[in-house]
């Protein structure tokens, strides 16, 4: 028995478009099937995970937050992903970035620096995301070396780089011998947005960036260019685009956004350092980026359904005992379910039986 | 026994999973498939181990349902991008996260419990050898079994026809296919392989080597692992040394720990995923680009009717 995949000659576009909903739809059923097994009522986790956050004006504030640097850091990804690159660490970039940023608010705590620091932290958290992403970009064009295991080692050696920071030289020494920092001064914290409570303006860039992407991808050479390097390298060479100027460019644009990403988490939400900053922010954009189809739009809503799954996996947690774990699990099951159905769209799979294939 | 047979001892251990991981990986991606779903294999592997272990209070059941976790798993993916010629790079990531995510589930109900020590079967006279003896030959049984796969293994990849056959299907997957070659069945086998290897990993780590269960455990051996393939240029022999290498790295990190070096133990701890980027640069400047990867590495194939 085996499959066979016969190539449709012109895929659907409207298969395209709906081959997420149905990656999720399929990732859902699997996710219940799950619950079921663990003794849980399927129902009443839908309820939890989903539709009790939607209900909920508080839930739906905190999810606009969580798919902040979740929008952010897959909108940067989409750039590398069109190009055919494999940057898996933003997760490290996400945590320089806050490094970055929050040395400077550590190094002006209590001087009145004025207001100038908020947005020079922005900026500290982008360029050091954006140096993080360097380095793999750097090896590869420069040694040939794989981005894929490189970006990720570089995740662990800057996780580690915060956990020391946050335990050791950053530590507050009027806090109990807590592994975290100072709280910030306000001139070191995100406002809210006014009229939402609880909402900072992070939230702010991350719609800019996704306008800014729709405008880049649709409109400029440079989004050519990109979209040709990825689907056609070949014919991309010949057109005389420096294939290696585009690979630091978008490690760069991806490391950047997944920095200010990460500064903006702790100066907007975590309003200190602490030695782990991110519930997997840099792994989960991943899954937002194949959901959203790399298109800004598509991933302005995949962050939102995926931030659902962050609020519901702690609703769950408490109400029905059911560890984050689960959380995680579905993230990657959406994944593989997404790049299936990507596949499936170009691709009309058949059974073929042994006795099938001898007819 | 003296500290240094000691140390040695602890250095072949701390091999050992990333040895078995290697070999399962380096088997698929000779066969052309890229999986980068190690991680999520091993860690289902661990878990899936300690609970069947915990459970009927039989380290072989253990071994046999971590390897049957890890085999699961690869079958997973197997079917997403052999049968389903998804993407490679994704669909191995998605096994990771899966991977860990589950494990983490499965696993729960077993954190704080602890397993019995494996007991060690010294071979006879091998053990006697002077310095080294000790360390390889007083090893439990995995540690044995390891060493076979790799001779099994580059056995069958050297002087076997089916191994002939698998390394050209991954050579170049239209040229085998028009030789009348099963591809993506033997790609099936060979991911398979590397699953199983994978779950075998996991459960030395959570039954031999730390003897109990905690979530995200396998620590990045998975990807280390990935990155010993590249590392041993697609040669068994040289996973072995590979994972050598990084079995001394990961103990002399510990010792130094221990002996309060006066380094933060963070640095420590970065130690091998830094020395592991800084050989993958070392050995594509020596050896030019990509030397040694199978030609279809990663790339999907759909046979032609």
């Amino acid at each position: 028995m085996r499959i066979e995949l016969i190539p449709r000659p012109d895929p659907s576009p409207v298969a395209r478009a709906l081959a997420p909903l149905a990656a999720l739809v399929v990732a859902f059923l699997v996710a219940g099937l799950v619950v079921a097994l663990l003794g849980k009522s399927p129902v009443s986790a839908f309820e939890v995970y989903i539709l009790q956050p939607l209900t909920d004006p508080w839930s739906l504030r905190a999810m606009l937050v969580k798919a902040t640097p979740l929008i952010l850091i897959a909108i940067g990804l989409s750039y590398c992903f069109r190009a055919g690159l494999w940057n898996i660490g933003a997760e490290g970039q996400f945590v320089m970035g806050g490094i970055a940023g929050s040395a400077l608010a550590l190094a002006t705590h209590g001087s009145d620096p004025g207001p100038w620091l908020l947005p020079a932290m922005m900026l500290a958290g982008m360029l050091g995301g954006a140096a993080w992403g360097a380095i793999p970009a750097f090896l590869k064009v420069r040694f040939g070396v794989s981005e894929i295991l490189t970006s990720l080692f570089l995740v662990y050696v800057a996780e580690l780089f915060l956990d020391w920071l946050a335990r050791g030289p950053w530590r507050d020494p009027a806090g109990f011998n807590f592994p975290q920092s100072v709280v910030f001064e306000s001139a070191a914290r995100l406002p809210e947005i006014p009229g939402l409570d609880r909402v900072h303006v992070g939230v702010v860039f991350a719609v800019i960036a996704v306008l800014v992407t729709a405008v880049v991808l649709g409109r400029t050479l440079f989004g050519y260019r990109l979209k040709l390097t990825g689907d056609a390298p070949r014919a991309a060479r010949f057109a005389g685009f420096d294939a290696k100027r585009t690979t630091l460019i978008v490690f760069l644009i991806s490391g950047g956004l997944a920095g200010l990403a990460g500064i903006a988490e702790v100066s907007g939400q975590i309003a200190r350092v602490l030695p782990d900053i991110s519930p997997g922010y840099g792994f989960t954009a991943i899954t937002v980026a194949f959901l959203g189809r790399l298109n800004p739009w598509g991933i302005l809503a995949a962050g939102l359904v995926l931030a659902l799954t962050f609020i519901g996996g702690e609703n769950a947690q408490i109400l029905l005992r059911l560890p984050f774990d689960l959380t995680v699990a579905f993230q990657g099951l959406v994944l593989l379910c997404v790049l299936t159905a990507d596949a499936l769209v170009s691709y009309r799979p058949r059974l073929v039986t042994r006795a099938g294939a001898r007819a | 026994m003296t500290t240094f047979e000691a140390i040695l001892f602890t250095i072949v251990a701390a091999s050992t999973p990333l040895l078995i991981a290697a070999i399962g990986e380096l088997v698929a991606e000779r066969a052309g498939v890229l999986n980068l779903g190690v991680e999520g294999m091993m860690s289902m592997g661990a878990v899936c181990a300690f609970a069947a272990a915990f459970t009927f209070d039989s380290t072989l059941a253990g071994i046999l349902l971590g390897m049957t976790a890890g085999g699961l798993m690869a079958a997973l993916f197997a079917l997403a991008v052999l049968g389903f010629a998804a993407n490679q790079v994704g669909a191995g990531l998605a096994l990771t996260i899966f991977g860990l995510g589950l494990s983490g589930l499965i696993g729960a109900p077993f954190v704080g419990q602890t397993r019995p020590r494996v007991e060690e079967w010294p071979i006879p006279i091998l053990s006697e050898i002077p310095l080294v003896g000790h360390a390889l030959f007083s090893q439990d049984p995995l540690v044995y079994v390891a060493f076979g796969l790799v001779a099994g293994v580059a056995f069958f990849l050297a002087r076997t026809r089916t191994g002939l056959r698998l390394r050209s299907i991954g050579e170049n997957h239209v040229s085998a296919h028009a030789l009348g070659l099963p591809v993506l069945k033997m790609r099936v086998y060979a991911v398979i392989f590397g699953g199983l290897c994978a779950g075998l990993a996991g459960a030395y780590l959570s039954l031999v080597y730390t003897r109990f269960w905690s979530p995200n455990m396998t620590a990045g051996r998975g990807w280390i692992a990935v990155a010993l393939v590249v590392f041993a240029a697609w040669r068994p022999m040289w996973a072995l040394v590979g994972a050598l290498v990084f079995g001394t790295a990961t103990v002399l990190q510990l010792h130094a720990q221990a002996a309060q070096v006066p380094l933060p133990s963070q640095l420590l701890a970065a130690a091998p995923y830094i020395a592991t980027i800084l050989a993958l640069v070392l050995l594509s400047i020596r050896r030019g680009r990509a030397v040694g990867a199978p030609g279809s590495l990663g790339t999907p194939f759909v046979p032609d009717r």
